[in-house]
């Protein structure tokens, strides 16, 4: 009777196939072509860090997706709904406009620093002002809409003020792991464990909340406390792989939904396979990036939209939607 | 079996108050059912017992006032089977009614065999077991509304709250709820309290009636005693003709305004 569980563990080892594939695709092509003694070096210090980076981001974006569509119960949320792109955006935009002489002198690079700090800022804004309309699900995303509608527009008015650095925001906006270092790596890891670590235990009550806020209290769940606690999770994993990659498209509302077509809505499955099918995901978006053109890279987060949208209208199309 | 008790309950939304003053017992085991036109504050009172609204006054179980619990312990003493419930289309039978050892299970555990078996066990009770493995969007709204009354067998609470159960039923899977719900409740002892809006059918398998009119209640007692045809035609605007059977059953039936 409860037989889809196993089945769903079949679906979470070859999942790990997939992401241990992505691995060695990822480090074995590059423009200095595939592997070989002399080029261990590149490998091991360039397409490494990338391939890792792209895993670490990819996962906790499809993660992060996945659990605001639970508490959100919508499967159109993405993991920048309550604002953490806008004020990711306006964070960055801050220093390359104003920053860069400023904190020239500093030991940390700035950047993913205001990053994570105006992501952070936007959806603590969002939650206070979602919370005085009631704080239900509908408000929190109707406060956080106002919220990006007004960090947008202070970054826009930011970049026509100072339009020498628009190339260098919008290179950051649309994504980018190819800088990527093990320092990068080691940065958001710790964000990222413990935020997905979170978000793993709720799993089982976000399976719950599928059957509405009033009929989740009538079973016992705490539902204001679980939502705060997955948006604040899911909002920390997102700032922190934002501050480095910037802001990657796509891959949080697609994985998710890869996922329920292939195994069904429950999260206790649905939470695992998009870590393992968004770190896989983001790895092999990664690829054609490094050989569309030489020297200046196609962001990543252009090329999970421009072969992210057709495979998933695809696959839409192909198959039914689950509810 | 575990009582139920109201003392001065007053449900409020806002400013507006929808329950004045309920006082009412309900004995441990006993189905008590609330009649009453549209807004007349039936669901109120289920939904403050539900913690799903706030009230000033007591309610209380087995004489312990139930706001001093937790929400878990209060899952575990009343369950309540909503008029519309939300029932995603692609969770099983099997999972959804697992749903209803959610208070069993602790925030970072999950469900036992024991839980599981539970499960299995109530589906077969209630002959669901062919739905165990189909999704809910697949099944018909008997099929459905008999899911629900399953979650709510599988939590084991003692007091059931019942909202409309049989609103979008038709009048054969409505008797088939109704006598699947009596069953459980002498199977179970569970005490029974049911909103609905067919008399007949109210007074057919309830112990005990309450009128509700405007948040007050207005008659209370037997179906012989409640169901009267000047009782109706003053709290419903209705005009109805009311037969009581030989077997004791009233049947109240709508007059045409002119015949």
């Amino acid at each position: 009777m409860f037989a889809r569980r196993r089945v769903s563990m079949w679906w979470i080892a070859g999942a790990v196939v997939l992401l241990v594939a992505a691995v060695v695709l990822g480090a074995m092509i590059g423009p200095a072509g595939t592997i070989s003694s002399a080029n261990w070096d590149i490998i091991w210090n360039i397409r490494l860090p990338r391939v890792v980076l792209a895993g670490v981001v990819g996962s906790m974006l499809s993660l992060s997706g996945a659990s605001y569509q639970g508490v959100f119960r919508n499967p159109l949320v993405d993991p920048y709904l309550l604002g953490a792109a806008a004020g990711a955006g306006l964070g960055a935009t801050l220093v390359f406009a104003y920053g860069r002489t400023a904190t020239s002198g500093w030991p940390v690079d700035p950047l993913p620093l205001a990053a994570f700090v105006g992501a952070l800022a936007a959806v603590l804004v969002t939650y206070v002002v979602g919370a005085s309309f009631g704080g239900s699900g509908l408000s929190l995303v109707l406060a956080g809409v106002a919220v990006a509608a007004l960090g947008t527009a202070v970054q826009q008015y930011l970049l026509l003020r100072n339009s020498d650095v628009i190339k260098e925001v919008y290179s950051w906006i649309s994504g980018r792991v190819s800088t990527a270092t093990w320092d990068d790596v080691k940065l958001v890891t710790p964000y990222v464990l413990v935020s997905a670590a979170v978000l793993l235990v709720h799993r089982r009550q976000l399976d719950v909340l599928r059957v509405g806020d009033e009929e989740a209290m009538t079973l016992g769940s705490e539902v204001r406390r679980i939502r705060l606690v997955v948006v604040i999770a899911a909002t920390l994993g997102t700032a922190a792989v934002v501050s480095v990659s910037g802001l990657i498209g796509f891959v949080g509302i697609m994985v998710p939904h890869l996922v329920r077509l292939v195994v069904g809505s429950s999260y206790r499955v649905v939470l695992p396979l998009s870590i393992l099918v968004g770190a896989s995901f983001l790895i092999l978006a990664d690829i054609p990036g490094r050989m569309i053109e030489h020297g200046g890279e196609t962001p990543i987060g252009v090329v999970t939209a421009l072969v992210g949208a057709p495979m998933f209208i695809f696959v839409l199309r192909s198959r039914r939607v689950p509810a | 079996m575990s009582s139920l008790g109201f003392e001065c309950v007053n449900v409020l939304y806002g400013s507006r108050e929808a329950v004045y003053a309920l006082d009412e017992q309900v004995r441990p085991g006993e189905w008590l059912c609330l009649i009453g036109p549209n807004g007349a504050g039936k669901s109120s009172v289920l939904r403050a017992v539900a913690g799903l609204v706030e009230y000033r006054g007591i309610i209380t179980v087995d004489g312990a006032p139930i706001e001093m619990r937790s929400p878990r312990r209060r899952a575990q003493m009343v369950a309540y089977v909503p008029q519309s419930p939300l029932m995603p289309d692609d969770m099983t039978g099997a999972e959804y009614v697992l749903l209803g050892r959610n208070p069993y299970v602790g925030y970072f555990g999950s469900e036992t065999k024991h839980d599981r078996a539970l499960v299995v066990d109530v589906l077969d009770r209630l002959d669901l077991g062919e739905f165990g493995n189909r999704r809910l969007g697949t099944l018909s709204g008997g099929e459905r509304q008999r899911l629900v009354i399953a979650r709510a067998i599988a939590q084991e609470a003692p007091i059931l709250l019942l909202d409309e159960p049989t609103s979008a039923l038709d009048i054969g899977h409505q008797q088939q709820a109704l006598e699947l719900v009596d069953r459980l409740r002498r199977e179970h002892g569970l005490t029974v309290v049911s909103a609905m809006h067919d008399l007949t059918l109210a007074g057919l398998y309830a112990d005990r009636l309450s009128l509700l009119h405007q948040g007050h209640v207005v008659a209370t007692g037997s179906a012989a005693h409640v169901l009267r045809a000047d009782i109706l035609s003053e709290f419903y605007g209705v005009s109805v003709s009311v037969h009581e059977q030989d077997d004791g059953t009233v049947v109240v039936v709508p007059k045409r305004a002119r015949a």
